[in-house]
């Protein structure tokens, strides 16, 4: 007889119902290969060995039961292991066997994953599918009344402005004097925006700046990517490569010994630097490199032991207020390039976004302004801040333009706005939506990781666990066996298709509204939008 | 769409000629306008001096026309001609709200005697603004197009030859030797007199047919500038007056940067041009004046210097053609064949998109400038 064990609950207890994705396995497919349970980041499977009774009808005495023992694979309930729902144990199946299903039921692990007094701690995304940036629709098609381009045969300047531009009876000024004229660089307006060399493998890293170069030097579409916090590899500091980069400076001002020792190395100038002063999907908080991450290779890059966390502070420490962290900081590392190279801070978006703008118009050697949004991805961050910190990008960077506007100072500071531009793949339309409004350029972070390097994260919490260096796809691990799965030449490749597309998609924009000649910054009389509430505040028609 | 006719020649003619002239391009009319502007102004009954300041415009009411009457006395101008239309209102569609036509010589008042030349030019603007205003303030009233030495100005709703016809211009009581017209109102936005071509500001004059796709842009950047003239923008068309006055008057580029201004070069094309390092420079900082066209701009300026450019991908091409001392520029070559006939034909001529065609004010014959020319400006050498 089989006994009748104490049934074991705690206040920790789950069921694979309980979780956001349940791990779907059909026995009579397995062949027990064991390759899905090797894939799993997070061990979320195993093979298990269960008994099943055999009820009998024994008539004439002797034993009534049966039993027999079966092996199949059983999802894990625990905090620790739950499933991601990445979809690698489908992707190595050979069978068909085996793939997770998101559960439309409550997620109870929600309230269980402050495990041990930690809060929740993950990478990707805010996970939130909605954005009004989906919602912009291109409404001025000019080929009406006028003859049409055609954005196939007819020549588009799709390039921006990154620098500060001087009003033209300045420059005019300036060059009778033969005075300084500040740096500009021109680039395509959808930027690889900053990841750091921590958060992405080696082989992620290197596959972007191939596809990079790539883009500029055979295709002319001159792309620039942002490194992040944590410096740069020194071989490519060195290398003529360096002008597609922008070398992002943060408050745990990781990787900047190994730049500055670089700097009398260089064969060119960086396309710019970025001050990071915030973050659009964890504001008020600094970089965060999980201990997973620290490698032998990013400890020497970052000048730090291996193995241990990397928490950058929230600010930089020169911040006492943002008028002289500014100045000190533009200023000191404009001169460190000798004033050829743009410097611009990167911040969240936030209602106090127009304050530091307006301090910006007022620093001569100010560059730019990047907003990041709250749709923003990263590498790691606490969940809440993810989720409920920050601003959404669309109203922000319009009420920085129009503050422009008002001033006349529009084409003096180009703001770049960053923060969910192609989280639901619309990654043109989106950006364009942004330029309209009033950027002059967007940097993509999450979309160029999914469409160049195929992570698997979602806005539906999909993985997400980049801060954990497990990344199935090897996209944001440090650990060889891993990152190998990723070949940085298929990665180049990809950002090469993604460029491409982009810059196609720009020209079916273009052509229709009418405009060939530069890019639609601030036309927003192109843009509207079924929703008069958000029309009314991003001051745009309200269309349905 | 607009139909654009220019016209200068040494000696005056009649504006109605050219009228008859762009019946030619009729196609092109919907009856719903004229607009004209006169340079070079010729009054049978006077005799004008070039250095006294012309008020044109309409004077809708009677109360407006007295308000006109005071301001101008208060601001010590004193009127020394009013041109009397022979006006036949009953060809004018819009007859209930004409009172009287304004085409009228004023000299400058005495206080501004210890003025130069800019200030000159600066209060003569303030004084067409006010008097805007006005008219605005008072229910629109009163419209006034120009107030500048020797330029009339004519705006009006209906079919252009009729219009002519109305306000008596076949009488040759005015000659010109610039003529600029233009045969639509604005119709793709409401119509509004001001929104009628050609636009004028201080002594600068363009008239576009086309559509300006980048008018939001470069209207929000030249509203920034808070510069008085720079306001109306009831046509998307009148920024490039505006552009072309902001260049010559405000930067004081030579004519030449204009083109370099609304459509710039290439990068790829200045890395190859002498001037390229300034012209990159110069593109940069007016970047947000960038026209996107398809537009053909005509042009003229107060030394009766004529211009014509186009946007970057001649979508709307201009024409040119005449004789030496008579030159004519349309949008469509029938129009300069019908202003005209006789000319030589061999100099007939349709610009590239890096040309500016200029017709000096010797008219001895028109200079085709091209952007890829070295740029004449010693702060670019």
């Amino acid at each position: 007889m089989v006994s009748i064990r104490s049934i074991s609950v705690s206040p920790g207890s789950l069921i694979p119902a309980d979780l956001p994705w349940i791990v779907q396995h059909r026995e009579d497919r397995c062949t027990l290969c064991g390759r899905c349970t090797a894939v799993c980041p997070t061990q979320a499977i195993h093979l298990a060995y269960r008994r099943q009774r055999m009820p009998k009808l024994a008539i004439g005495g002797g034993l009534g039961n049966e039993y027999r023992t079966f092996m199949g694979i059983r999802q894990r309930t625990d905090v620790e292991h739950k499933c991601i729902g990445c979809g690698m144990c489908a992707m190595v199946c050979p069978n068909e066997a085996i793939a997770p299903e998101p559960n439309p039921n409550d997620n109870r692990l929600r309230f269980l994953s402050n495990q041990k007094g930690d809060a929740w701690k993950r990478g990707g995304r805010r996970n939130v599918r909605e954005t009004n940036l989906d919602r912009l629709v291109f409404t001025r098609i000019s080929m009406l009344t006028d003859p049409a381009l055609d954005a196939g045969r007819h020549e588009f300047e799709l390039n921006t402005i990154l620098g500060r531009i001087v009003p033209p009876e300045e420059f005019l000024r300036r060059k009778a004097n033969n005075e300084w004229i500040p740096p500009v660089r021109e680039i395509f307006p959808f930027i690889i925006g900053s990841m750091s060399f921590g958060a992405l493998s080696p082989n992620m890293w290197l596959g972007l700046l191939q596809g990079v170069a790539y883009c500029n030097e055979v295709l002319g579409i001159p792309v620039v990517m942002a490194t992040g916090e944590g410096g740069c590899p020194p071989w490519v500091l060195k290398s003529p490569f360096l002008k597609y980069i922008i070398l992002q400076i943060a408050s745990g001002y990781f990787g900047w010994d190994e730049i500055i020792r670089a700097i009398p190395e260089r064969q060119c100038d960086p396309c710019a630097i970025e001050i990071k002063y915030g973050q659009g999907a964890k504001p008020g908080d600094g970089g965060l490199l999980m201990w997973y991450k620290v490698s032998k290779l990013i400890a020497r890059l970052r000048g730090v032991p291996e193995g241990v966390d990397l928490p950058s502070p929230p600010v930089h420490q020169t911040l006492y207020s943002i008028e002289e962290s500014v100045m000190k900081m533009i200023q000191t590392l404009s001169m460190a390039w000798d004033f050829k190279v743009p410097v611009y801070p990167k911040i969240s978006g936030s209602i106090s976004a127009k304050a530091v703008l307006n301090n910006l118009v007022r620093n001569p050697y100010a560059s730019a302004l990047l907003i990041d949004g709250i749709d923003g991805g990263t590498g790691a961050a606490y969940n809440v801040s993810m989720d409920a910190m920050g601003h959404p990008i669309a109203s922000n960077l319009r009420e920085c333009y129009l503050d422009l506007v008002a001033q006349g100072k529009q084409n003096e500071v180009p703001l770049f706005a960053a923060g969910g531009v192609g989280k639901n793949g619309n990654v043109t339309q989106n950006g364009m939506a942004l330029i309209m409004l009033g950027a002059s350029g967007v940097h993509i972070g999450k979309y160029v990781m999914q469409a160049a390097a195929g992570c698997l994260g979602s806005e539906k919490n999909r993985c997400n666990v980049c801060n954990l260096g497990i990344c199935p796809k090897g996209i944001t691990s440090q650990n060889p066996k891993l990152y190998r799965r990723l070949d940085p030449d298929d990665v180049a490749q990809r950002v090469v298709d993604v460029f491409m597309a982009i810059r196609t998609e720009m020209k079916k924009i273009m052509a229709p509204l009418g405009r060939s000649q530069s890019l639609p910054i601030g036309m927003s009389d192109a843009v509207g939008i079924a929703d008069a509430d958000a029309a009314e505040r991003l001051q745009i028609r309200y269309v349905c | 769409m607009c139909r654009l006719a220019l016209k200068t020649a040494t000696d005056p003619f009649s504006p109605y000629s050219i009228l008859e002239a762009m019946e030619a391009m009729q196609e092109g009319f919907d009856g719903s306008g004229l607009g004209l502007l006169l340079r070079g102004i010729d009054f049978s009954d006077y005799n004008y001096s070039k250095k006294r300041p012309i008020l044109s415009g309409i004077a809708h009411t009677e109360a407006a026309l007295h308000r006109l009457n005071a301001f101008m006395e208060e601001k010590g101008f004193e009127l020394k001609y009013d041109h009397e239309f022979e006006t036949d209102l009953s060809e004018i569609e819009a007859r209930e709200d004409r009172y009287r036509y304004l085409t009228r010589v004023y000299s400058l008042p005495g206080a501004w005697d210890g003025f130069d030349q800019e200030e000159v030019e600066k209060h003569l603007m303030l004084t067409r603004l006010a008097l805007r205003r006005d008219g605005e303030d008072h229910g629109n009233d009163l419209t006034v197009f120009s107030f500048w030495p020797d330029v009339a100005m004519i705006k009006e709703v209906g079919w252009p030859l009729a219009v002519g016809k109305a306000l008596g211009l076949d009488d040759d009581r005015i000659q010109a030797r610039v003529v600029m017209a233009q045969g639509r109102q604005n119709t793709n936005w409401g119509i509004n007199l001001y929104a009628c071509h050609p636009f004028f500001i201080q002594g600068v004059a363009t008239m576009t047919n086309g559509e300006n796709t980048a008018f939001i842009p470069i209207k929000d950047w030249l509203t920034g500038m808070n510069y008085p003239g720079y306001i109306g923008y009831q046509s998307d068309s009148e920024v490039f007056a505006h552009i072309l006055h902001y260049c010559l008057k405000q930067l004081k580029l030579p004519l030449e940067a204009y083109k370099h201004v609304i459509t710039p070069l290439k990068t790829e094309e200045l890395e190859r041009h002498p001037q390229g390092d300034f012209l990159v420079g110069l593109r940069n900082a007016t970047r947000r004046l960038i026209i996107d066209g398809p537009n053909c701009v005509i042009g003229s300026l107060p030394d009766e210097t004529c211009l014509l450019v186009m946007d970057h991908k001649k979508l709307r091409p201009g024409t040119i053609g005449g004789k030496p001392g008579e030159w004519a520029m349309a949008s469509e070559m029938c129009g300069v064949e019908a202003m005209i006939p006789d000319r030589d034909r061999s100099l007939d001529f349709q610009p590239m998109r890096e040309n500016t065609v200029v017709v000096p004010p010797d008219r001895k014959e028109y200079k085709i400038w091209s952007q890829f020319d070295p740029f004449p400006f010693p702060l670019a050498a």
